[in-house]
Parts: C-alpha cells; structure tokens; sequence
C-alpha cells in the first residue's frame, strides 16, 4: 500500500515538473452540476469530446446539483495531482476556500457556464454565453425579419426571477427600442417548459383575438417555443407565417420544426463551453498567457436558410 | 455520521438555552396564577344553582352543600348534571342565578384558573397536566422557586419531593411525567391541586382507568386529605366506591337535585332507585341463574395460548352459555380476548368448533367462523366515529359479505332500524355520527353490529365500563337475552357482582395465565375475590 | 332523491365557488365564455379550463381515496414522470399503441403497489412512505428518457393528449369518464363506505373484518393509475415526455383540490365529484391569471 501511494506520489510530481510542455498527456477533472437538463447533458457530451480530440484525459464527476459534492470533486481532483479544473458551478457563493486550494496545488480552475462570487485571481477564465446579448440578437433578428412592418409580439418569459429570464427579456427589450412597429402586447413566464409554454400560449391566442392580434412570439427557450407552437397549430393557425417564432437556445427540436416550416429563428446558447476552455488553457500552459477573465462564447443565429435539417442531425447525437 | 466533540458541545449549549427559554416562558405565563392562601373554617356551599343552555335547562335550583373533611359522592346518570354543576363551581361555566359560597364568602369564579386561586382543585379522569415536562415542574408549574430570576431547579425537585413523600410517592421528580403510570400522574395532580387550592378538592371519574390496587392507594390518599379537613367532591360510576369512600352521597336527576343522603344510612338498592328513578331492573337483582343446561361443548380451546402475551389455557364453551373472566388489570383479560378473536396469533394449542379444527388466525378469519367482538375501548377499537349509526351497524356484515356485494340503503336503514328498536339505541335519527351518542349507546350500536352478523360466540369486554346506570342494567339483561337465544359469550368485566349475576362459569386469571374456575354454587363474589388475591398472597411470599 | 339532494347540499359550496371565479374572469375577460367550432372540436377558454385541468383532475381522484383513507400521496407527480416517460420510450421503440399504452398504466400500478406496499404492510406513515418516490421518481424517469425530452410521432399516442371526440378534447372526455366511473363504482359498491371506515379507524374497521391491507394497497394502487392517466395526458400534449417537467408540484395541486373539495386531510368522508370541481376551480384561477394578463408568481 505505502509503496503504491508513493510510487503515485511520484508519478503526480513527476507529472507536476515535466508534463506541462504539451496538451496531449494532460489530465484534466471536470465538475458538472448534474443532468437537470438536455442542455447540460450535451454540454457534458461535447466537453468529453472535446477533451478526446485534444487528447485529453478528463476525470469526470456529477455532483447531482449539490455544491458538496463539487467540492469534494474539486479536493479529489487536487489530491489526484490534475493539470486543470473545468467546473460549472451549481451556486454561485462559498467557493473562496476550495479554490485558494486549487491556488495552492498551482492548478489553474475555469469556469463553464456559470460564474462564481469570488475573486478573480482565483480562477484562470471564465467562459460562458452573455445571456443580455443572446436576447439582443434574437430582437434584432424581428426587427429586421418585421422591415418596419406594425408587429405585435408575445412573449414567453422564463422561470419568474431566474437570470435567464431577466437578462433574456432585456437584452430583446433593448433591440426593440426605437423600432415602435414592434410592440410586446403580453408577457407571461412558461417555465421553460414544453407544458407550461402550450398552456399560456393557449391563453394568448384567446386573449387577442383567435391569434390574429398576434404577429410574433418571442420564447426565453425552445422548449417553451416548441410547446407554443403545437398550442398555435391547435388553433388553427400556422407557425411561421401567421406567427412568427423566436426562440433561444438551439435544441434540436426547434430545428425539425425550422425545417418544417413552424419555427424561424433560434439563437444558439453553445454547449460547447469546453472547447474555447481548452484552447485558452492549451495556450496559458504552453506560454503562459494568461487568457482574459471572461471568455465570451459566440451566440449563433440560427434561421430556416441554414439548413435546419442537418443541424438537426448534427445535434441529435449530443444527448440533448 | 458522526459528532465531533465541538459540534456537540454547541448542540448542547443551544439545548441548554432553549430549555431556559422554554422554562422561562412558563414563568411568564403563569406568572399571574400566584398563590393566594385564606384561612377561614366554613366551606363550599351552592345553593339554587341554575343554568341554561338553548333549548334545555341543564341545571334547575340545585343545592349543594360540601362540609369541612368529607368526601361527598356526586352521582346520578349521564345527564344528570353532574358536570355542569361541577364546571359552575370551578367557573368553567358562568351559571345563570343561584349563590356559590367558599369559606362563607360569596364567590363568583370568572374562570378555572379563579376558582384554583380561590381554593377550589379539580383533576380530572384524563390528566390535564403537561406529560412532557417533569413531574417537579408540573406541580410547580407557574410558581416555580426562583433565584437570580430564573427557576430554581434543585429547589423545586426538593420541594417536590417532600410534597409527593406526604402522599406516601418517592418517585424521581425530574423526570417526564408522562413516564408514570396514569395512578401517579393522578396522585401528581392531586398533590399540584391541593398545594394550589388547598380547601376544595374535586376528583372527577379518578378511578375509571385505574386497576384495584391503584384504586386503594387513591383512595388511602384521599381520606389522609379529608383528614386534613378538605372538603373533597367524588364523582364516579362505580357504586362499590362510592360505599367505600364517601361520607355522603347527593343524587342528581335530569338537572334537579334528588337529596342528598349519609351514606351509611342509604341502602344502595335505595341508591340506585333515587339515580334511575324507578325500581331496579331484573340483573341487579341477587338471585343466581339456574343451574346451566349441561348442552355439548360447542367451542373448545385446548393449551391455548401465545408466548409472552397470555400462558396455555383450556377453554370449553356451550351454547346459550356465559363464562365469564375475571382477573386485575393486567392479569391477561384483554389478552385472552384478542387471541380468541385473532387479532393476536396463538402460537400453541388448538381451536375447535362442534368438534372440527378452526382456523382463528384474523379477525377476518374469526368473523368467519361467526365470531363478533365487542372490545374494551370503545372509542379506539370499536365505533367508526364519523360514520352514521346505520354504517357502524352495517359494517361487519358489510365486510364478510365483501365490497363487491353491497347492502342496499333499504337493507341497511332496515338492519339499523331493527337494532335501534330492539337494543333500544338512543339516537334522533339513524344517520347520526355515532360520535355523538352516549357511551352506553354506542356500546349497543357495536353489539348490534355483531348481531347482525347473525353471530355464534360473541367475545364482550368490558361491556358496562363507562356507562351510566340505566344503559348498564339494559346491556345486562341484552346479554342475558343473547344467551337465552342460544349464543354463547364469553364476557370479561371488573364487576364482579355482574359477573356472578349472569355466568355460568367463572375463569379468574392473574399473572397471565388462568388459574381458577368457579362452577354453579362456588360462583359468588367472595370466591373470585380470593381467587384473585390467592395471587396477591403467593406473590408476597415469594 | 334522497341521495341526490344530500349530494347537492355537500356540492353546493364548490359549485358556487366555481360559478363567483368563473363570473370574476368573465368581468376581467368578457369573452371568457365564447365558444366555436375548430378543427372539429369546441374552442374557447372555458375547454381550455376542462382540458389544462385534467391532470391535476385524474390525481385528484385518486388522491381523494388515498386521504379519505388517512393517507396522502406525494409522490404521484413523480410517477407521472416515470409513467410519460415509459410510454414515450415505448412509442420510441416502436411498440403498438396498446403496448405502449399498457406498459404505461401498468408502470403506474406497480408505483402505487410499492406505496401502499409501505404503508399497509410495513405500517410507514403514508406521507414519509410516499416521499420515497417523490424524491427518487424522477431520477428513474431520468434513466428512462436518458436525460432528454424524448419525442415521439406515433399519432395514436399523440390523440390522447390533443385528440378530441364528441367535439371535446381527450383529456377532457378522459378525466370526465373516469372521475365519474370511479365516483360511481365507489359508491355503487361497499367500496366507498368501507374506505371511510379505514380512514376514520383503522383499527376498529380491521376489527370488523374489514380486510384493510388489501384496501389501502388498492388505494395507492388507483392513486398509481391515475397518475399514469395523468402522464400520459401531458407526455402526449407536448409530444415528448419531459422527465424534468411533467407533473412537477402536481401532487400539490392535486391535495389542494382534494382539500377544496371539502374532503378532510384526517380521512374518513369523502366526495369523489367535489374533488373534481376543487380541481377545475384551481384551473379557473391559473387560467384567469394567465387571460387576465397579470403576472403569476408575482406575489
């Protein structure tokens, strides 16, 4: 026993000393929240990928949404000697002590998804979506889509209080300003769900006429979207054309209904958070450049013209 | 899942503190119910007490007079007014006219805790103390010894118990009082009354849950304070007590007042004219049932019997017969009934009706065999409290004939109104919640729930416990009834003059197992009583 | 009829808090009762209340059993979960209908067993007994649809959630059937009766011969099966079952309309019909928020 610890001692001091000269031996822990959602089940598949391109050994742990277990992830990955930490932090508080930690060990930490409360000379980088600007190019997108044409749109808000929620409206809110063609008649929180989206979408259409009041919806997610669509197909109207539909996030789904006609736009919230990790990490190890403290991930634009149909079958495999 | 000692150390402060908090808090609370002590030699008298409720006069210019050093037996049946002079006296209930004298002083209690301050204790069948807090802390509750401010425990455990080692009780005062038998308990709220009041002590149905011997030690307790001169109030079923405790008896009926009598000089048949207001029934009378008609054993139990619970026992049963068992609380009555009944498995010896091997193992199963069962607590085993009279009477029949089978409303308003004539079940209508009859009502409302099940052995317990005089003679002359018609009981009861008067046979028990049975001329009183307290002997001696 | 009048009197509350919340939205929302034909069905807010309550309707009724005999079921929002998910996996997989359908409800049955399974047998309080599978259901609907929403196209599937019938939709033909069957059957039978003696004295009614495991098993039982009623209504709604979602605080929704109902949370008396009306009275409400235009959760 005593030898094979410290034979493993050695070999993380060896590793310590002499492995940061390329990628292709790294290892690396990866602390993912859990799998609450299809988004985060891809997130996991394609940071898993992206450390198998690169030749990455990734550690993988759930922490099953409690910040305990992330923690003791975290101390297992510093006790085990790894080259980096990826972490999407479940809360955003009570990170200080495990972090100077990482510090300590001289293990760079970056944040996926989701940023944290405390100093930013604990963590290497942080890459995540701007969920302001994901809002703006969804906006942007009807006011060009609209051509200044009167435009009364519904609005499927978020869970009530929840970021998402707040800055997805602002930043749609923001693009809208000045363009008073466009004017949002009702807002309601869908809970980013497929039921609770049909549901108000369903009130919606009775509340303004049958629909015909309606010229376009603008969900906080494609779950929501995906819902309301089928509530305006019910009611005998056709999605896409009667209403117009935009959503975020780039699930799959919403692409068979793009394909199909029922949906136009979608905005894309990358699930691929580790792969711009990994090349700020490639080249901090490498010269010691120190990436910025915010890594900004593109938020795509998705509409009917790019081919939904293959980016469905693209996306298809990821877990979503 | 460990503690370590740090964390532990915490809890424990935190639990100190919400124990000071919490002690605290009862200070304040009673802080007001202070003690206020007057001497004076007169005691209580009532005289013209009325009270009305909407629609009936519960209460009709009674008097009531209570002297210096006696026990005063208040009895009458259930309605008579009994509680609600009571509770007009301690100012449970504010009454209409009539004057309340204390030590020859007008009063006029505005409340319970008034009437404790004035002098006049109550404790009640159920005690209505705090089970969860110490036995100190009940009897001192609201009057705690202090220092600095706060409660002085080991003060108020000495005081405690010097105060329980007058009653002739050396228990640990500091622990729950919950963890005492309900005789202590009772003892405790004595022992807080008199130490609060101190000159009128009201015992309200003290006896009903205690067993014998239990009974004796209450009672040596209560002629120690009549001889301190309290002026003590006795309410009870039980007319054997009554003879046994009191010094007077006043006999209250429908809300007027009766007389009041010396007890020595009341004969009890008299007695029991002045409560039910006309000459007693056929089953008080004294004279022995004939000789038993020697019919085949019908049911038969041989070493029967379950580890733990209730030792081997043989038990022969003809039809048309009663046997009775008779033993203390605890003795194995209760359990030799639910192994009859099958709510408790034998695990040795055999079952047999007409001679074939039954199968006893539920309840369920001894329906089966055409078993009823009317058990000792009424309210826990026996009604269905919010279901109407008919559905408490329809129930067992209803579930041997299974749910897919259901009686019909006109099948079941049939079997109710049958039983409601035929066992004389008081009730406005058959569709009352059951809850609200009188005990000996609901009593007969289960017993007509097992007739209707058109039964062969019916197992009562207790079937008189609880319930006032009147009802008491009818279920008695029902059961005498039941085995005229050729069903076979096997009754379980503490009255023993019950007992004599209606068996065939006598089982007595003691220490879980059957140690006697009394045939034909050996069945009177004084044989079960020896035959328990052979037990009581050997036990001593050994 | 005797009975018909008593079953009045005791409805007669529910019904006229029905009829104040149905007359406040038609205030706030006057075309609140307008209805047209669409697609072959009847269209307008007031189906929109009969076909969103019908989740919480099927739970319902059987949560009013589970209480009227003592008990509480929390976990039916979690085998609604489980139950959509089966069937959509099912439907996935390519099963017949009937299959799908059976494998379902049969899911939903084998839940409720396990509840009552607990509480009849091994005597746990109804309300830690049930939370077993209220924490751990939608970890094993999870597993089934691995992570995701798992969609689906089989139309006969998809019929049960948006299909409609005598110019009514599914859901609300389903809940209607059944909460009357039910209702009927119970009280048709010594059922209903023999339930309420168990939820007022267990003891007393095990006493009286009542077969009380069997009962409270079968208790739980319909509780199971309503909530695979139930998950497969919202699973076919949104063509996809929604391992996260579906049903999430149901349960709630359900006790509350139970309780609205006026059947006591202590057991005993219950109203299977009532149930229903609390059900479409919590419907009314969620519904007239969302028409009137105000926000939810903004309280």
């Amino acid at each position: 026993m005593k030898f094979a610890k410290a034979l493993s001692c050695a070999t993380i001091l060896a590793a310590c000393t002499f492995g940061t000269a390329s990628a292709a031996d790294l290892t690396i822990g990866f602390s993912q929240i859990g799998s609450e959602s299809g988004w985060r089940a891809a997130e996991t598949t394609l940071t898993k990928q992206e450390a198998e391109k690169r030749g990455i050994d990734l550690k993988f742990a759930d922490a099953q949404q409690k910040q305990e277990n992330q923690i003791k992830a975290l101390r297992s990955f510093i006790a085990q000697g790894v080259d980096a930490i990826l972490i999407a932090p479940v809360v955003a508080t009570g990170w200080d002590e495990v972090l100077t930690e990482a510090k300590d060990a001289e293990i760079p930490v970056i944040l996926l998804d989701r940023t944290v409360d405390s100093k930013d000379d604990l963590y290497l980088t942080a890459v995540t979506s701007d969920l302001v600007h994901e809002g703006n190019v969804a906006g942007k997108w009807l006011v060009e889509a609209t051509a200044g044409k009167p435009c009364n749109v519904v609005e499927l808000q978020g869970t009530t209080g929840s970021s998402p929620a707040i800055d997805r409206k602002k930043g749609f809110e923001e693009a809208l300003k000045g363009n008073d063609n466009l004017k949002i008649i009702r807002s309601q929180t869908g809970d980013f769900t497929r039921t609770k989206g049909k549901e108000v979408m369903e009130s919606f259409l009775k509340a303004e006429d049958g629909g015909k009041n309606i010229c376009a919806l603008y969900a906080h997610n494609d779950d929501m979207a995906v819902g309301a669509i089928q509530a305006i197909k019910e009611a005998g109207l056709k999605p896409g054309a009667d209403i117009l539909v935009v959503s975020i996030d780039a699930v799959p789904d919403i692409f068979q209904a793009m394909a199909a006609g029922e949906a136009n736009a979608t905005v894309e919230l990358t699930p691929n958070m580790a792969g711009p990790a990994l090349d700020a990490l490639d080249a901090f190890l490498k010269d010691g450049k120190a990436p910025p403290k915010w890594i900004q991930t593109e938020s795509k634009l998705y509409t009917q013209a790019d081919d939904p149909a293959k980016v469905y079958e693209e996306k298809k495999g990821l877990g979503y | 899942m460990g503690l370590d000692p740090e964390r532990l150390a915490i809890l424990r402060f935190l639990w100190r503190i919400s124990v000071a908090v919490r002690k605290l808090r009862m200070t304040y609370v009673f802080l007001k119910a202070g003690t206020m002590q007057t001497h004076s030699e007169n005691i209580l008298a009532a005289s013209g007490i009325v009270k009305t409720f909407p629609g009936a006069i519960a209460l009709n210019a009674v008097d009531f007079a209570l002297r210096r050093g006696e026990v005063h037996a208040l009895l009458g049946e259930n309605g008579a007014g009994k509680s609600t002079l009571i509770k007009c006296m301690t100012g449970a209930y504010r009454r209409d006219s009539g004057g309340l004298m204390l030590d020859g002083i007008e009063i006029d209690p505005r409340d319970t805790l008034d009437a404790q301050k004035l002098g006049i204790g109550t404790v009640y069948q159920e005690v209505n103390l705090l089970g969860n807090l110490s036995v100190a802390e009940n009897i001192f509750l609201g009057r705690q010894p202090r220092r600095f401010g706060l409660v002085h425990t080991s003060e108020m455990n000495r005081r405690a118990k010097a105060l329980l080692s007058e009653y002739g009780i050396d228990i640990n005062v500091s622990s729950a009082l919950e963890s005492y038998s309900v005789a202590i308990q009772q003892v405790v709220a004595i022992a807080r009354a008199v130490d609060l009041s101190g000159k009128v002590l009201i015992l309200d149905e003290p006896t009903a849950s205690l067993d014998a011997q239990e009974v004796e030690m209450l009672f040596r307790i209560v002629r120690g304070l009549k001889e301190k001169g309290l002026g003590i109030v006795f309410i009870t079923h039980f007319l054997e007590q009554v003879y046994d405790l009191s010094d007077r008896i006043t006999v209250l009926r429908n809300g007027r007042l009766v007389g009041t009598r010396d007890t020595a000089s009341l004969p009890r048949r008299e007695l029991v004219t002045m409560m039910l207001g006309h000459e007693l029934l056929a089953a008080e009378k004294d004279v022995r049932q004939t000789e038993t008609q020697a019919g085949p054993v019908h049911f038969r139990f041989s070493n029967y019997g379950k580890t733990g619970s209730i030792k081997p026992f043989d038990l022969e049963v003809r039809k048309g017969e009663v046997v009775g068992i008779a033993g203390l609380l605890g003795s194995g009555r209760t359990e030799t009934a639910e192994l009859l009944f099958g709510i408790e498995k034998a695990d040795s010896g055999t079952a047999e009706i007409s001679g074939k091997p039954a199968n006893l193992s539920s309840p369920r199963a001894a329906i089966a065999n055409r078993f009823g069962f009317c058990p000792e607590d009424r309210k826990t085993d026996g009604i269905i409290g919010d279901l109407s009279v008919r559905e408490n009477i329809a129930l067992a029949l209803q579930a041997r004939q299974g749910w897919a089978r259901p009686l019909s409303q006109a099948q079941q308003n049939a079997l109710a109104d049958h039983y409601i004539t035929a066992l004389d079940i008081r009730t406005s209508d058959r569709e009352k919640p059951i809850r609200l009859l009188s005990g000996g009502n609901q009593q007969k409302a289960i017993l007509a729930r097992w007739l209707a099940t058109n039964p062969e052995f019916l197992i009562l317990d207790e079937p008189t416990r609880g319930i006032d005089v009147g009802a008491h003679a009818e279920i008695i002359r029902l059961i005498e009834d039941l085995c005229a018609k050729g069903l076979s009981l096997v009754v379980i009861s503490s009255e023993l003059e019950e007992l004599v008067a209606y068996s065939s046979r006598i089982l007595v028990l003691r220490d879980r197992a059957h140690v006697a049975e009394l045939n034909g001329a050996e069945i009177t009183t004084d044989n079960i009583v020896s035959a328990i307290a052979a037990s009581g002997i050997s036990k001593g001696a050994a | 009829m005797d009975s018909a009048k008593r079953l009045g009197r005791r409805l007669l509350p529910q019904f006229i808090a029905l009829a104040l919340i149905l007359a406040l939205i038609w205030m706030v929302f006057p075309a609140f009762f307008s209805l047209e034909m669409q697609n072959g069905r009847l269209y307008g807010s007031l189906i929109d209340v009969l076909n969103r309550g019908a989740p919480v309707a099927l739970l319902a009724v059987g949560m009013t059993v589970v209480i009227a005999t003592k008990g509480i079921d929390l976990s039916v929002g979690a085998v609604m979960a489980i139950c959509g998910a089966v069937a959509a996996a099912s439907s996935v997989r390519g099963d017949p209908l009937v299959l799908t359908l059976a494998l379902a409800i049969g899911t939903g049955l084998i839940c409720g067993l396990w509840n009552g399974f607990l509480v009849a047998v091994l005597n746990i309080q109804p309300i830690i007994a049930t939370l077993v599978l209220m924490v751990a259901g939608r970890g094993i609907a999870q597993l089934v649809t691995e992570g995701a929403i798992l969609t689906f196209n089989d139309p006969g599937l998809i019929y049960i959630g948006s299909g409609s019938f005598a110019f009514l939709p599914m859901p609300v033909i389903t809940w209607l059937v059944f909460g009357i069957a039910v209702a009927v059957l119970l009280r048709r039978t010594a059922l209903g009766m023999l339930i309420e003696a168990i939820g007022i004295n267990r003891r007393a009614s095990t006493l009286s011969g009542i077969q009380t495991p069997v009962l409270l098993m079968a208790a739980y039982m319909l509780s199971g099966f309503c909530a695979a009623l139930a998950g497969l209504i919202v699973t076919a709604d949104i063509k996809g079952a929604d391992a996260n979602n579906a049903g999430l605080w149901l349960e709630l929704d359900a006790i509350l309309a139970v309780v609205v109902g006026g059947t006591s949370l202590l057991g005993g008396r219950f109203s299977i019909i009532a149930s229903l009306v609390g059900a479409m009275i919590i419907q009314a409400i969620n519904t007239g928020i969302l028409l009137s235009g105000f926000p939810r959760n903004s309280t």
